[in-house]
């Protein structure tokens, strides 16, 4: 079985610190990581490969810092990796990068499985695994919460969906999105590690995929950002602590009122 | 000007209230651009009356197609025909909700027309000299807002998020057009099958679609004590959020989680109990219109966001307060006789 998994390099979560004066992200210090959201579609796809045998494929667009993402997942398990990096990728959308990663899909050859995390935690769009099912013409499965059976070239999945789950069969080669209920990941083995630190992973530029120039990056993106700005919190922000009896009391009633001015009971 | 498009859902025989939701959206959107406002009804039998909904709440037109190979959601399917009809009369805007049906089915179709897609929109408005449509939505774990517009190609595609509107009402004496499509099989030929739903009976009331979501982290203390903030919750009327670290003690199962890595929502109420506010669970609540924290320690990081902040033990204040809820309710219960 041969298993894509399409991963995305993100801040750190914790420490995204935002310039209140620009409304934008301050990157200095911050440590770049595999998208947390991604651990899990990796590890959904060891799990596989110990089942089933084959070769995961960890894929990624990005700068060539990316590389470093695509070595961890390797340090995981997967067996090999490829970064799409080009200056002319820059700015692309999720369109343009469904775009870019489907096509470097396509060049890996035949292929079982796409495995994508639900979404990235920085962008928080979802579109991308969506985006490149769309490009391949495969089957998808959304939100997947379990796989229940690979067998006879197709595969049996639950997808969680509002007020329970729903189960779809799909004909392989397949795609998926996973959420954190699938698997609890992995740390990387020592012996990944070893080898995550040889590994030579090939860097596609626009030229080695069948990609079309107007179609990639700022240019080939139908969406633009018009601006961006830190939200307004305008809390109120009362706070009562609770002492004794009395102060019990007064806490509750607060959140009475509360619960009575807004119309909540 | 080109129609503007809600996309309603149809699930298990039932508009749900996001369809509602995204024509007030639209009619706002149609009535600055002042262009025809249609409702896309994807499904199998459609009553008469909930295609009629739909005009009395702000639709012009209703697509509908119905089509027992529509009965349940397969994203292939679903796309084709959503391609058909965007490729037939061509929409100058389409919006679905955000939902998963939403955020599966909408990038799936966007790609093919090769068009744009905001994720998750929260405020929708347009672009004074181009009628270009402005949509705003919460990216970083919503450390930022973003807007963004699809300038050059059509249409313009955004999945809303649920409840960051009201649903429109309804009004008696509106009329409107009904279309009806049909596809031939081809259409409809999938290389996925629909099996199965299985409900979940603890999602009673689940996080996403909650107007109130009563929230415990790992100062509930233990499983058991969960039953308060289950029994708040009922009270309410509202869903029982989680923290991760709740979810990965097993005392809530996974579709309760709020946060990075669980779901993100904004109900118009988020009672947080016991909840430290680490950035990753903020990341999914943040956007609430209201926010009730209980913690016991005075510092905790939730009470930066709460309206209103109660430093107390939640398992002394939480008993006391569904005690006043029930009492409350009772008396106005009885005064309404
Ligand atoms: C990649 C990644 C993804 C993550 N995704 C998520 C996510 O989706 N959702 C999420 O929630 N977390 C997520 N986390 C974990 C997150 O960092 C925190 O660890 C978690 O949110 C803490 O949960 P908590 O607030 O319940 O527990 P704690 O941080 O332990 O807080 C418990 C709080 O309860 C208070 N308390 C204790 N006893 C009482 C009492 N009797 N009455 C009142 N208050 C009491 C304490 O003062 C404390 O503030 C993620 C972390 C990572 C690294």
């Amino acid at each position: 079985m041969k298993i894509v998994v399409p991963i995305k390099q993100v801040p750190e979560t914790s420490n995204v610190k935002m310039n209140p004066e620009t409304g934008t992200m301050v990157r200095e210090g911050v440590e770049s990581i595999i998208n947390p959201l991604d651990l899990y579609a990796i590890e959904t796809a060891i799990r596989l490969k110990e089942q089933f045998g084959g070769k995961i494929i960890a894929i990624s667009m990005g700068p060539g810092s990316a590389l470093e993402a695509i070595k961890e997942a390797v340090a995981m398990g997967c067996d090999d990796g490829v970064l799409l990096s080009d200056g002319k990728f820059a700015g692309s959308d999720t369109w343009a990068t469904s775009y870019v990663l489907a096509n470097g899909i396509k060049k890996l050859g035949e292929y079982d499985i796409v495995i994508c995390g639900e979404r990235a935690t920085d962008g928080d769009t979802a579109q991308v695994g969506p985006g490149i099912a769309s490009f391949l013409d495969l089957p998808l499965s959304t939100f997947t919460s379990e796989i229940l059976s690979v067998k006879d070239g197709r595969i049996k999945v639950k997808r969680l969906v509002e007020g329970g789950y729903e189960e779809i069969e799909m004909t392989l080669p397949a795609t998926m999105t996973v959420v954190k209920e699938i698997s609890d990941p992995r740390l990387p083995t020592l012996r990944g590690k070893l080898k995550a630190k040889k590994i030579e992973i090939p860097v596609w530029g626009l030229q080695h995929i069948a990609v079309k120039e107007e179609n990639v990056g700022l240019k080939g993106s139908p969406t633009r950002v018009v601006k961006i700005f830190t939200p307004k919190v305008a809390r109120q922000g009362e706070k009562i602590a609770v002492r004794d009896e009395e102060t019990l009391n007064e806490a509750v009633d607060k959140i009475m009122d509360f619960l009575i001015k807004k119309e909540f009971i | 000007m080109g129609e503007v498009w809600t996309l309603a859902e149809y699930r298990f025989g039932k508009l749900s209230s996001v369809s509602f939701e995204l024509l007030n959206r639209g009619k706002s959107l149609a009535q600055k651009l002042n262009a025809p406002l249609a409702s896309i009804i994807l499904g199998f039998a459609i009553k008469d009356e909930d295609i009629n909904e739909l005009i009395a709440r702000g639709a012009d037109k209703v697509y509908v197609v119905d089509d027992k190979n529509l009965e349940n959601f397969l994203v292939e399917s679903y796309a084709k025909v959503l391609i058909e009809l965007v490729n037939e009369y061509k929409p100058d805007i389409l919006l679905a909700a955000a939902t998963t049906t939403g955020r599966t089915l909408m990038p799936y179709v966007a790609v093919r027309i090769r068009t744009g897609l905001t994720a998750d929109c929260t405020v929708l408005d347009v672009e004074d000299e181009t009628g270009n449509l402005l949509q705003t939505r919460p990216a970083i774990g919503g450390n930022i807002l973003a807007t963004i517009k699809t300038p050059n190609t059509r249409p313009q595609m955004a999945t809303v998020r649920p409840h960051s509107m009201k649903p429109a009402l309804p009004e008696k004496g509106r009329s409107g057009e009904v279309i009806r499509k049909k596809y031939d099989d081809s259409t409809f030929k999938t290389k996925s099958k629909y099996l199965r739903f299985i409900k979940d009976e603890s999602q009673q009331v689940t996080v996403q679609d909650a107007k109130i979501i009563v929230a415990g982290g790992k100062g509930v203390g233990k499983a058991e004590n969960f039953a308060i903030i289950d029994k708040l919750a009922e009270l309410l009327g509202g869903a029982v959020g989680a923290s991760r670290d709740v979810v990965d003690r097993g005392w809530k199962s996974y579709p309760h989680q709020i946060g990075l890595s669980g779901k993100t929502v904004s109900p118009a109420l988020y009672i947080a109990a016991g909840i430290s506010g680490a950035v990753q669970h903020i990341a999914g609540m943040q956007t609430s219109e209201n926010i009730i924290a209980i913690n016991k320690d005075p510092d905790a990081q939730i009470f930066h966001l709460a309206d209103l902040g109660i430093v107390g033990d939640l398992n002394e204040i939480l008993p006391i307060l569904i005690d006043r809820i029930y009492d409350y309710k009772k008396r106005e219960a009885s005064a309404n006789v």
